[in-house]
């Protein structure tokens, strides 16, 4: 365990996000254009996409699947109401925070869910190619969750058919699944036509991608005064409590030591693209310094430090693997 | 050279809901309009940069308008609408214009 945390933290991806975060405490005027970032996530959505889509291919369809995408969607519902409920236990945010909070929780962070695949990768551990599909389908029920929260508590929501276009066809949610189909289509043979793009630089790009995270999780960081105690242990404990339910969901479907850890890294991960959106339409009386402080300053360093090595080595552990 | 007098109407708004207010603009008559992005700021809810924004959620645009007096009314209850619960600036100054039949 221990041995895999030091891996994890001196791995060239998690020095490159240290790199960006310290860049950023100490107020470096170090950055990455914005489009070279939009760039980034674009190749790596593609490329994380694409090869899942192969993996399919190669090892076919069966019922777990389906049962997977079940599961995820799920989780994605009821997560907000276990956050939820963490949350004003811990915390004296108010109903609409909370809850606009809770919602990001259901949802996903797919930098986190790249980076566990990159681990898994690194250390030879086979995964469910479709997870990628199980990524994209935990994006938007935590949405559905948030609202029903807000509108218990006499709070309003603007909710309209375009905003539910809008999340169910993000962009992010589109390339994943449109990668996916294309790898899936293609197979094998559409892997090795264009391996020398996305599978020899993917490591690099990453390192990247995730220095500019450091950047941008080190000034959400500068912010955190907006967070009391209670909310800054939630962005701690709720990853634990979502990945434990991702583990007990990913046992009982039987899946293998990697699918078993990416669906704690998903339940455990935090949205700050598609959820954040989705509120400022929906709920604009909900402080977005609060959620995305918490999403991105909080929770995505914490998963990425201490959270992936950590939910490999249990899912090994209780797996066998 | 003859000039006519419009107003000019400058709103600031979040990029997620650039798109509602274009259509309701529309909705009122509104004959064009150009978006402009905001690269930083400060106001109520601190200070604000389009560095390092990743989120779909965050980042400002302000949509311009030039407009004749009589239609301004309406413009700004269709603005309104969508603005009003949202972080933003409405402002409208008088302004001239060459061709007062292109607004």
């Amino acid at each position: 365990m221990l041995q895999l945390a030091a891996d994890n933290l001196l791995s060239p991806i998690v020095l490159s996000f240290v790199l960006g975060l310290g860049a950023a405490l100490a107020r470096s005027d170090l950055s990455v254009p914005e489009a070279v970032a939009k760039g980034m996530s674009i190749y790596l959505l593609f490329a994380i996409g694409f090869k899942g889509g192969v993996s399919v291919s190669d090892h076919g369809i069966d019922v777990t699947l389906g049962a997977t995408l079940v599961a995820g969607i799920l989780l994605s519902f009821a997560l907000p109401l276990v956050a939820f409920g963490m949350l004003r236990a811990l915390s004296g945010m108010s109903r609409t925070d909370a809850a606009a909070v809770a919602g990001h929780y259901g949802s996903i962070s797919i930098v986190t869910f790249v980076a566990a695949s990159s681990v898994l990768s690194d250390a030879g551990i086979a995964s469910e190619g479709y997870m990628v599909a199980v990524a994209a389908a935990m994006e938007a029920p935590a949405i559905l969750s948030a609202l029903w929260l807000i509108s218990r508590g006499q709070g309003s929501a603007d909710m309209g058919s375009d905003l539910w276009r809008e999340i169910l066809l993000n962009g992010s949610i589109v390339l994943l699944l449109g990668a996916f189909a294309i790898g899936a289509i293609t197979g094998q043979d559409g892997l090795d036509k264009i391996a020398s793009f996305i599978v020899n630089p993917f490591q690099g790009v990453l390192c990247l991608f995730l220095l500019d995270m450091g950047l941008i999780a080190g000034r959400g960081l500068r912010e955190a005064g907006v967070l009391d105690r209670g909310a800054i242990g939630f962005g701690i404990l709720m990853p634990l409590a979502g990945a434990s339910a991702g583990l007990a969901a990913g046992l009982l479907l039987g899946l293998s030591t990697g699918g078993v850890m990416l669906l704690m890294v998903l339940s455990a991960s935090a949205s700050y693209i598609a959820v954040p959106a989705a509120m400022r339409v929906a709920v604009p009386q909900a402080n977005p310094s609060i959620y995305l402080t918490l999403s991105l300053a909080i929770t995505f360093p914490f998963n990425l430090t201490v959270g992936i090595p950590l939910y490999l080595a249990v899912a090994q552990t209780l797996t066998g693997g | 050279m003859q000039t006519h007098k419009a107003k000019r109407v400058e709103i600031t708004i979040e990029k997620v809901m650039e798109r509602r207010l274009t259509e309701a603009l529309k909705g009122a008559g509104v004959t064009g309009w150009s978006v402009l992005p905001v690269l930083g700021g400060f106001g109520r809810s601190g200070q604000w940069s389009r560095e390092g924004q990743i989120s779909r959620g965050t980042g400002l645009v302000q949509v311009v308008c030039i407009t004749h007096p009589d239609k301004l009314d309406g413009l700004l209850d269709a603005a309104f609408a969508v603005v009003e619960k949202h972080i933003g600036v409405v402002c409208v100054t008088d302004c001239d214009v060459v061709r007062a039949e292109r607004f």
